[in-house]
């Protein structure tokens, strides 16, 4: 992309007389901001990129700075794993759609747990009243996982599990799980999110403080760098910001400061960045906005290959690589014609791909209305399944690398994001930054900013404030039955009377005597977890230890 | 809004639920067009939800549930705020809820739910036309 002098003059010419006509061209009354309102440009040409030094800025794939990709041979090597997320009900129901997405050619599981599950209460717990296996997946007790995950070879499967204040738990009931089933640790691969930093952030799920929160997230990730090798202890997460109103910029700002924190708390355990910031991934959101999305994920790549080696000095190339897991954005789904939804996922996923993804789940049409229906899943995971075998942009790297545009848009948003991870290092860390509300706050503007240009028809959202139709199209949606709730609270209730309750007494004050002393908690929760002790019982040795996170209510 | 009083009103989020992109836009559009609006936070319980709008002497409650468990929240704050005395504070809310539990639950005493996609101004003017604020 370097041009010489006299090529520079003329095309400089030759844009100024394109400009002039351009210019007095008429044109559309639209917005041509990006979905997030970045500017972008009518054209780009060569005189954009002038300077611009492709092995710095590029390279090849599977090298520094991995801005094409972080495998040497990426789709032509593997796809990408298609994982839906899914869970609903009893861990029956749930199994049984893990069964199901396995036959049609999914080729990873990612769990969702219900609210209860998410918030660390068991579901007899009162707080849990109408909420059991609603939004996800009931898990109390490691009897439930040992149902969720029947049948299935923990040796073949990653398994991601969306989970994270109560983490540790569930991720010891999966190892005790394995265990029981003779799968050696050291063969489990799969991701636990684990990223506490974005729930204060954005999806706001939470027991304790920050502190303490984020101290049981390097529990595990310490846990893990022993244990469990393979594993993917902390899956640093974007999405959740994006869909909390977040523009491309802030998540990706937000989501790397998360990760430099991870880090510098790996360091500060004494452990070597390189034997543990390899099994770092991420998770980014993409949403409608096709050229920002690809650029964003570009630029990700990028940022942390520079933030490890310059910030953290890290060695290895794989802690330099930008792993990530990608969803399309629940949130830009509608309600109204939700058929459209097909088209608004399959722009979102090619964008994905192009990007560069690890991983993927594409939202089902019906996910604005309620959890998918099986019929709807499948048409989320075939549209996947086009991409890669009908659509033929798997057969080249990075197809806009060197597109004057999108290298252009790749740009700005690095230097955009690394302008907010300035400003919250001025502000003494991302810790700090939350204190303060500051990543909330600016979240909670754009979503405002964002519904406003709504209000206003400034941006469309076609079948909402455009192009609506009178009477509307319905599509069948999935029920949970109330029979789940009390199906669940009667079998916890068993279990109760069942287990050795004097041994799980005996654990879970292990569990204090760690909690108090400091000590990793990870070993004592595994042991307890054995013995059948509950969800509900650690979380509440949490509550008491650390204490509870009041939500602070910006808006 | 009637002779120079504001409407007060409480924005909440009850239950487990997290989501609260939708609830805080609600609440900041709701005080920019000059009602009084007092928002929650999240993770409230009924009884929570109830007490504050006691003690907030407030005109209206608006909930936000996209968990699932609406069918359980809403019934149970009409119900409590009944208890209360209160009854006569007006019930709205929103959130990802299917039509017919919207009907549902209009039956039990929540005067309007809205879906997804809504503007801000169809909410302010359905509140302007349908909360009055207690005479001073």
């Amino acid at each position: 992309m370097s041009v010489d002098e006299n090529e520079i003059e003329r095309l400089r010419k030759a844009r100024e007389r394109w400009e002039k006509d351009y210019g007095s061209a008429p044109k559309r009354e639209a917005d041509f901001t990006t979905i997030s309102g970045m500017e972008v440009p009518p054209l780009s040409t060569p005189l954009d990129l002038n300077g611009f030094d492709y092995e710095s800025r590029l390279g090849f794939p599977g090298s520094y700075p991995y801005t094409r990709g972080i495998h040497n041979s990426m789709y032509r090597g593997r796809l990408w794993t298609m994982r839906q997320f899914a869970g609903f009900g009893t861990p029956e129901d749930t199994n049984r759609r893990f069964k199901y997405l396995m036959e049609h050619g999914q080729t990873g599981l990612s769990t969702a747990f219900d609210m209860p599950t998410l918030m660390g209460y068991d579901c007899d717990h009162e707080r849990s009243r109408g909420e059991v296996g609603k939004e996800g997946v009931s898990v109390s007790s490691l009897a439930d996982m040992e149902v969720l995950f029947d049948g299935i070879d923990l040796e073949k499967v990653t398994t991601s599990m969306t989970i994270n204040c109560s983490a540790s738990i569930i991720f010891a009931m999966y190892l005790v799980m394995a265990e029981k089933k003779g799968v050696s640790w050291r063969k489990l691969r799969g991701t636990l999110q684990n990223d506490m930093l974005k729930e204060f952030i954005a999806q706001r799920e939470w027991i304790s403080p920050p502190e303490p929160s984020v101290k049981i997230t390097v529990d595990i990730i310490e846990f893990c760098a022993k244990e469990v090798p393979q594993w993917h202890p902390v899956s640093v997460s974007g999405y959740h910001i994006r869909e909390a109103g977040s523009t491309a910029v802030q998540e990706l700002a937000f989501t790397l400061a998360d990760g430099i924190a991870y880090v510098e708390e790996g360091v500060k355990r004494g452990l070597d960045v390189d034997d543990f910031a390899p099994r770092l991934s991420f998770f980014f959101n993409v949403h409608n906005d096709f050229l920002e999305e690809i650029a964003k994920y570009r630029a990700a790549r990028r940022m942390w290959a520079k933030i490890m080696r310059e910030r953290f000095g890290a060695r290895s190339p794989k802690s330099l690589m930008l792993k990530t897991h990608a969803q399309t954005a629940g949130a830009s789904l509608t309600a109204q014609q939700p058929i459209n939804n097909v088209a608004r996922v399959t722009i979102q996923a090619l964008a994905a791909v192009l990007g560069g993804t690890q991983s993927l789940h594409t939202n089902s049409m019906d996910e604005t209305l309620a959890l998918p229906t099986e019929e709807s899943v499948t048409v989320a995971l075939r549209t996947q399944q086009i991409i890669a075998e009908e659509s033929g942009v798997v057969n080249t790297i990075d197809p806009f690398g060197g597109s004057y545009v999108m290298e252009l848009l790749t740009d700005r948003i690095e230097n955009e994001a690394f302008a907010y991870i300035n400003k919250i290092d001025e502000m003494g860390g991302i810790f700090r930054a939350i204190e303060t509300g500051y990543p909330q706050k600016e979240i909670a503007d754009a979503a405002y900013k964002y519904q406003r240009e709504l209000d206003t028809g400034l941006k469309t959202i076609v079948g909402v404030n455009k192009y609506n139709t009178e009477g509307e199209v319905t599509i069948p949606t999935l029920k949970i039955e109330e029979r789940v709730e009390t199906g669940q609270i009667e079998k916890l209730r068993e279990l109760k009377r069942k287990r050795n309750n004097k041994v799980v007494r005996a654990k879970l004050s292990d569990i204090v005597t760690a909690a108090r002393n400091g000590d990793n908690l990870m070993p004592s929760i595994v042991d307890a977890v054995r013995e059948y002790a509950t969800l509900g019982e650690i979380c509440d040795i949490f509550r008491e230890v650390y204490g509870v996170y009041r939500d602070p209510g910006y808006f | 809004m009637g002779q120079g009083s504001r409407a007060r009103i409480l924005i909440g989020k009850a239950g487990l639920d997290g989501h609260d992109r939708g609830v805080k836009i609600v609440a900041r559009a709701l005080r920019d067009a000059g009602f009084e609006v007092i928002y929650t936070g999240l993770h409230n319980t009924p009884e929570a939800i109830v007490e504050t709008a006691l003690q907030e002497d407030v005109d209206a409650v608006g909930l936000s549930i996209l968990s699932g468990a609406h069918n359980y929240i809403f019934p149970e704050v009409v119900r409590l705020l009944e208890e209360k005395g209160i009854g006569g504070v007006t019930v709205f809310g929103g959130g990802i809820i299917p039509k017919e539990d919207v009907d549902y639950l209009k039956t039990k005493g929540v005067k309007a739910l809205f879906e997804p996609g809504v503007s801000t101004d169809e909410i302010i003017n359905w509140v302007k036309e349908n909360v009055t604020p207690k005479a001073l």
